[in-house]
């Protein structure tokens, strides 16, 4: 396959920070080359260097066979589409499509055949009239992709088109891309989704502006071959046998996957007996290594291994056995109803995530539990608290996390934990005591007089969640906690998160991404306004085993049930 | 209740004083305006270009030109032969003004008649233009006199100006600056603040602490206030000791009407940021409230002179009051007496804007 990229000891600073070391690699035409690594990696800055949007500082660089230096030559050859994709929302789809083909200089007749095959291939067609600041995230990223696909590209940069688009609108967008790769066209397809990474011809995975390893996904993931397992868990203390299980001289890795513990052993290590942590009668299965195990494998040679200890929550969990009810919540916005009669209860302990395509409800739902909006009709409970009623006390019992790591960057770690524990009306030994426990627990004491804003995402994530804890919260809301985050991070994360649960301290997550939601006891798919269904992840994806498909995603889970609903919805309007 | 709002005010001082930026906002801006008003900006006209185009050489027309020349108002820099040539020059903006004297100026004034001068003026500039003018009918009034002499006037009339004998311009410029740089400092503190907020997430975040919405303004307010306190008291001292303005009113009274004035500016300042979504929607905001505030607040155009409509505006802006009062304090030792007038529409103001901005903060959970 010939190359239709070449970096050769690529290097990119902004000032101090380099952004891409030395990374070398090739691209290859007619094929998906997946640019893999998480937020801060240095994957737009590579995407931006190819599309000639910036300039090389080290190392060169040749695209379509034409060295960075003769950029005139390929512009044209080159679509790109950025992260935001660069709609005008205030244009209709149609006059989007215009606008692209007026900068391209089309003539007449390349136009409309262009047109209707590009509106006919991602099924906008229907809707060529609509605004696109209307359209949903999937069809936004579709529209996105027929304005890059428009010049006819020889080479497709795409950055991130995946990002909070539902997995149905997901698949639809690889089948796209999928057929243009068949027509020859080298497709560079950035994201950091590691499960995508799998569907790919080659990829190139970064980590920190370094390219960690590349080549065919199934060479990457077949070093794994044999080391990878499933072991039934037991129902209880799921998070304490995790992490033991973590900490055992063969184990790479250990991380929950729905009712069952998922083990990478170390390089020639034999599987140990576990019989004391999971009982007896439960039985190692084989698995297929995904490419998630072989990032982490390759990650734990470089870092030492996360040593997460359990938090001991010190919260009582409140009586009655529920920590969370919602029922009938809704909530309208105008005459749009963003969230229609959502019920569902979480009992103490638990960890539930809401799980949805951005627009869903599901944000709006969480916004109505923690306090942030109030309902249109409906109630909610949170720790005993109507929160109707008593907003007030409500807050006093609950912790709050968002996914930007909501602190103050020109405050010192210090500053920060002493503000949040004064406004949660801490004082005196309670107060000194809680941010010591906070800094010891967190492992945050060599940064506390560094100011919040220069600290590497790691901290920040377990700063954030610090002072989100400082008040021993019976209930904990997780906003995305781990999006974008690199897989060592989400587990050093997760395992906290599994001791508070242990501990008593329910807790509720709202995610779009699969590999979060699969950290949760319990999910409630939110889909157009409603939840449509709950339950735990495994239950989900054993609806969906087939013959052809014997192990199902979450994500086919997902993308069944959302295609039962519709299915039911049409059969209800024709009826 | 005071636990959580005295951790919040806390938080608000160590974010001030910790960036840089916000730092250089308060201090820099303020220095250069007062250097620049104290020094650049005055009403007085001195040494205006002037052109001469002079056609008679006899005595008496020399007399009127020499009194032209030796004025501190007018610096010659040309003379003219010709009408085109004036012309020119006040179409390129060399002179501002050219003083015509004709050929019979001389023979008139000799002869008892009456005799004509004439002045061109460049009315592009009316304000300085009818400040010439003014000067020159001051120079052919006492030129007039000189010629009559004493005994035949039996008018005579002895100006004294009270509060401002020499007419400095700073010392009316000044005390009203101190009031414009302080709201300028403490609206873009408040707006700014809670929009930063909005924008890093930290906001959601309070607002799921049992922090309660008028928490966070009281939080949000005391801060600005003490800020206010300072910095118009700081302009004041510079005003007084750098540019030499008196201020012989209350410091008492003063800071009295600086704590009603910044608490009204607190609420205007709030009202702004809780309907921007991002700090550049909030400066948006507090410039679009503050050009047609500086306008009607008689900074630097006189109310009285606005037409009625415009008047009436005045008086919902609480610059127009604080103006009023620190000329009042700076120049007149007004009394509580007097100053209360101005006081209350000012408190008034600050309990409307502060009421609306805790119902938009409350309203924004709803």
């Amino acid at each position: 396959m010939p190359a239709s990229v070449t970096l050769t000891n690529l290097g990119k600073s902004f000032g101090t920070t380099a952004a891409l070391t030395d990374v070398t690699a090739a691209i290859g035409a007619g094929q998906i080359t997946g640019l893999v690594g998480p937020d801060g990696a240095g994957k737009t800055t590579l995407l931006r260097l190819i599309a000639g949007l910036l300039t090389p500082d080290k190392g060169t660089l040749e695209v379509l066979g034409h060295a960075a230096t003769d950029r005139d030559a390929v512009r044209g050859d080159i679509g790109y589409m950025p992260q935001r994709f660069g709609l005008y929302e205030d244009l209709t789809v149609q006059e989007n499509l215009n606008l692209q083909a007026d900068l391209h200089d089309l003539d007449e007749a390349a136009r409309s055949e262009r047109f209707a095959t590009l509106l006919q291939f991602t099924g906008l067609a229907p809707f060529s009239r609509r605004l696109a600041g209307q359209l949903s995230g999937g069809m936004k990223q579709k529209l996105g992709l027929a304005c890059a696909l428009l010049p006819r590209p020889k080479l497709l940069l795409l950055d991130e088109p995946s990002a909070g688009v539902d997995p149905a609108s997901r698949r639809e967008l690889w089948r796209i891309v999928r057929t243009m790769a068949g027509t020859g066209v080298a497709i560079v397809w950035s994201t950091a989704y590691l499960d995508e990474a799998e569907r790919c011809d080659s990829f190139l995975l970064l980590d920190g502006g370094r390219l960690l390893a590349s080549g065919s996904p199934s060479d990457f993931t077949r070093r794994l071959e044999g080391r990878t397992f499933l072991i039934d868990l037991p129902e209880r203390q799921r998070h304490r046998v995790q992490r033991e299980a973590a900490a055992l001289p063969s184990i790479a890795d250990a991380t929950i996957q729905g009712r069952s513990l998922r083990l990478v052993l170390k390089e020639g290590s034999a599987l140990p007996d576990l019989s004391e942590l999971v009982g007896a009668r439960a039985l190692p299965r084989p698995t297929r290594p995904r490419f998630e195990d072989a990032f982490v494998s390759l990650l734990l040679a470089d870092r030492p291994p996360v040593s997460a200890p359990g938090i001991q929550a010190t919260s009582a969990p409140s009586a009655d056995g529920i920590a969370i009810e919602a029922r009938d919540l809704t909530r309208d916005f105008g005459k749009f109803r963003a969230v229609d009669k959502v019920s569902f209860t979480v009992r103490p302990g638990e960890i539930f995530g809401l799980l949805g395509p951005n627009g869903a409800g599901k944000s709006t739902t969480f916004r109505m539990l923690c306090g942030l909006l109030a309902p249109s009709a409906g109630s909610a409970h949170v720790a005993g608290v109507d929160l109707g009623r008593a907003r007030a006390t409500a807050r006093e019992r609950i912790g709050y996390m968002s996914q930007k790591f909501s602190l103050y960057g020109n405050l010192s770690v210090r500053d920060n934990l002493d503000f949040f524990s004064g406004v949660y009306g801490l004082a005196g030994r309670r107060r000194s005591s809680r941010i010591a426990w906070t800094i010891e627990s967190f492992d945050l004491g060599s940064v506390a007089d560094l100011e919040a804003g220069t600290l590497p995402l790691g901290f920040k994530q377990r700063l954030a969640l610090g002072c989100a804890l400082l008040h021993e919260p019976q209930v904990l809301f997780l906003d995305e906690p781990t999006s974008g985050v690199d897989p060592l991070m989400r587990r050093e994360f997760w395992s906290r998160i599994g001791g508070l649960a242990d501990g008593g301290v329910t807790v509720l997550v709202t995610s779009h991404f699969m590999e979060e939601a699969e950290y949760c006891d319990r999910l409630g798919i939110v889909y157009a306004g409603r939840m449509i269904a709950s339950g735990s992840p495994d239950a989900m994806k054993q609806r969906f085993v087939t013959a052809a498909l014997p192990e199902p995603t979450l994500e086919d889970a997902f993308v069944g049930l959302i295609r039962e609903h519709d299915a039911e919805r049409q059969g209800a309007a024709a009826a | 209740m005071w636990r959580r709002i005295a951790a919040l005010i806390l938080k608000e001082f160590k974010m001030l004083w910790k960036d840089r930026k916000s730092r250089m906002v308060l201090v820099v801006p303020p220095l250069v305006q007062l250097v620049l008003f104290g020094s650049a900006a005055t009403f007085e006209v001195s040494n205006a270009a002037l052109g001469l185009w002079i056609e008679d050489r006899a005595r008496p027309a020399q007399e009127l030109v020499s009194r032209f020349e030796a004025s501190p108002a007018f610096h010659v820099v040309a003379r003219f032969d010709n009408p085109q040539a004036v012309r020119e020059a006040l179409d390129t903006q060399r002179v501002k003004a050219v003083l015509h004297v004709g050929q019979t100026f001389s023979a008139d004034v000799a002869a008892g008649r009456h005799a004509r001068v004439q002045l061109l003026l460049d009315g592009r500039k009316s304000n300085a233009a009818l400040i010439l003018q003014s000067y020159a009918l001051g120079i052919v009034e006492s030129y007039n006199l000189a010629r009559v002499g004493q005994a035949a006037v039996e008018l005579n009339m002895h100006p004294r100006a009270w509060f401002n004998p020499n007419f400095d311009s700073r010392w009316f410029i000044l005390p009203g600056l101190t009031v414009l740089l302080t709201i300028v400092a403490i609206l873009l503190i408040t707006a700014l603040s809670v929009a930063r907020e909005r924008e890093l997430g930290t906001f959601e975040q309070l607002l799921v602490t049992p922090l309660r919405p008028m928490e966070i303004l009281v939080g949000k307010t005391v801060p600005a206030l003490c800020i206010g306190f300072v910095e118009a008291n700081l302009i004041a001292a510079l005003a007084c000791f750098a540019y030499g303005v008196p201020f012989v009113g209350s410091v008492v009274l003063f800071n009295v009407a600086i704590a009603v004035f910044v608490l009204s500016a607190v609420g205007i300042g709030l009202v702004i940021s809780s309907v921007a979504k991002t700090q550049q929607q909030a400066i948006l905001g507090v410039f679009l409230f503050l050009s047609p505030a500086m306008v009607l607040s008689g900074f630097t155009t006189p109310i009285a002179n606005m037409p009625d409509w415009a008047q009436a505006l005045t008086h919902l802006n609480p610059i127009r009051y604080m103006v009023t009062l620190s000329r009042g304090i700076f120049l007149q030792d007004l009394s509580w007496a007097l100053a209360w007038p101005q006081l209350w529409p000012m408190a008034l103001i600050g309990c409307v804007t502060l009421g609306y901005a805790t119902w938009l903060f409350s309203r924004r959970l709803e």
